[in-house]
């Protein structure tokens, strides 16, 4: 691997090896973070599909109660019927913190009563078009419920995607640099330590060797 | 306060109507986005599609997916499912997981 390159000296030796520290525990805390992460994220995506299963198959049931309405009245009572809603939901946002992610948490109110939704007279319509409204309100809830899922699942799984990429680049490219870069400070730590012993030897020789050459000068004189 | 807005053909999400829900039937795709783009400014918390819109829209809709509100789903509209919604859980999954482990027993 292509080491970046630096200066060898200890200081930057320190500075790396802190660096190197910092990244494990970040690495760590990261995977760790991704494990948890994953656990909600699987245990809210079953419920998801699960949910939309069961909503599928109640909006075809409702799909079909509306045809046989459509069938039995004219079209345009149909849109007469139901223009003029007594019923009408407004919802409540909250917000819950699944890991540092913000998911929204839906919370509906129904203003006015259960039976408010059959907000037509009994003279145009047929009970068709009773019971599939009826079974529509009764679905509100999983619809509400799944909307709330659905999203929490993509920002969890917009999250997860993110956190995994911080923890393999840390894995597989910044702790190796790290390690790569100390290693190679330090083997040229030594080598010049080597280098620097070497030549005071070397010195040291040539000293010894010059007092020889001047003690056998002055002897014979002696 | 926030609402709920169904945007689909007419014939698919006029029994919303009763419910309470903001509706607006619009057969073409363009109708559609414009919709989209306008009811997500407002305060529109969940939106509705029927799949077949939700498909053509695919890109609008991407560009809403990270962010918390407001949440676009697809329904199933009178002609059936097209398993779009069960196809976005299982590529959600795969975003995350990297592989598909939900729906491999099937």
């Amino acid at each position: 691997m292509a080491t970046t390159q630096v200066n060898p000296t200890r200081m930057e030796l320190k500075k790396l090896k802190n660096r190197l520290t910092v990244a494990r525990r970040g690495h760590k805390l990261l995977k760790d973070k991704r494990d948890e992460l994953m656990k909600r994220f699987l245990e809210i995506v079953r419920e998801t599909k699960t949910l939309r299963e069961r909503v599928e198959k109640g909006m075809e049931d409702i799909h079909g109660n509306f045809r046989m309405a459509a069938a039995a009245s004219s079209p345009k009572g149909m849109t007469e019927a139901l223009m003029l809603p007594k019923q009408s939901v407004s919802l409540t946002v909250s917000s819950q913190n699944i890991m540092s992610v913000n998911v929204p948490v839906f919370r509906f109110d129904v203003t006015g009563s259960p039976s408010d939704c059959y907000n037509f007279g009994l003279a145009f319509t047929g009970g068709e078009l009773d019971s599939a409204i009826g079974s529509l309100s009764d679905l509100l809830p999983d619809l509400l419920r799944l909307a709330e899922l659905e999203k929490t699942s993509q920002l969890l799984a917009e999250e997860i995607e993110r956190v995994r990429r911080r923890v393999n680049a840390l894995e597989y490219i910044m702790i190796p640099q790290f390690e790569e870069s100390i290693k190679s400070i330090s083997m040229k730590l030594d080598e010049n330590e080597r280098g620097s012993l070497t030549r005071l030897m070397k010195v040291k020789d040539m000293m010894i060797k010059e007092q020889r050459e001047v003690k056998g000068k002055t002897a014979p004189i002696q | 306060m926030y609402k709920i807005a169904v945007i689909g053909d007419r014939d698919s999400v006029l029994g919303f109507m009763a419910v309470g829900f903001s509706v607006f039937p619009t057969e073409s795709a363009e109708e559609a986005a414009r919709h989209l783009h306008r009811l997500v400014k407002e305060e529109y918390a969940v939106i509705y599609l029927t799949e077949e819109l939700a498909e053509a829209l695919s890109e609008d809709i991407a560009k809403y997916k990270d962010d918390p509100l407001p949440a676009i789903i697809p329904l199933p509209s009178r002609a059936g499912t097209l398993g779009l919604g069960l196809g976005n859980i299982k590529k959600s999954v795969e975003r995350a997981v990297g592989a598909d482990i939900l729906f491999r027993e099937e």
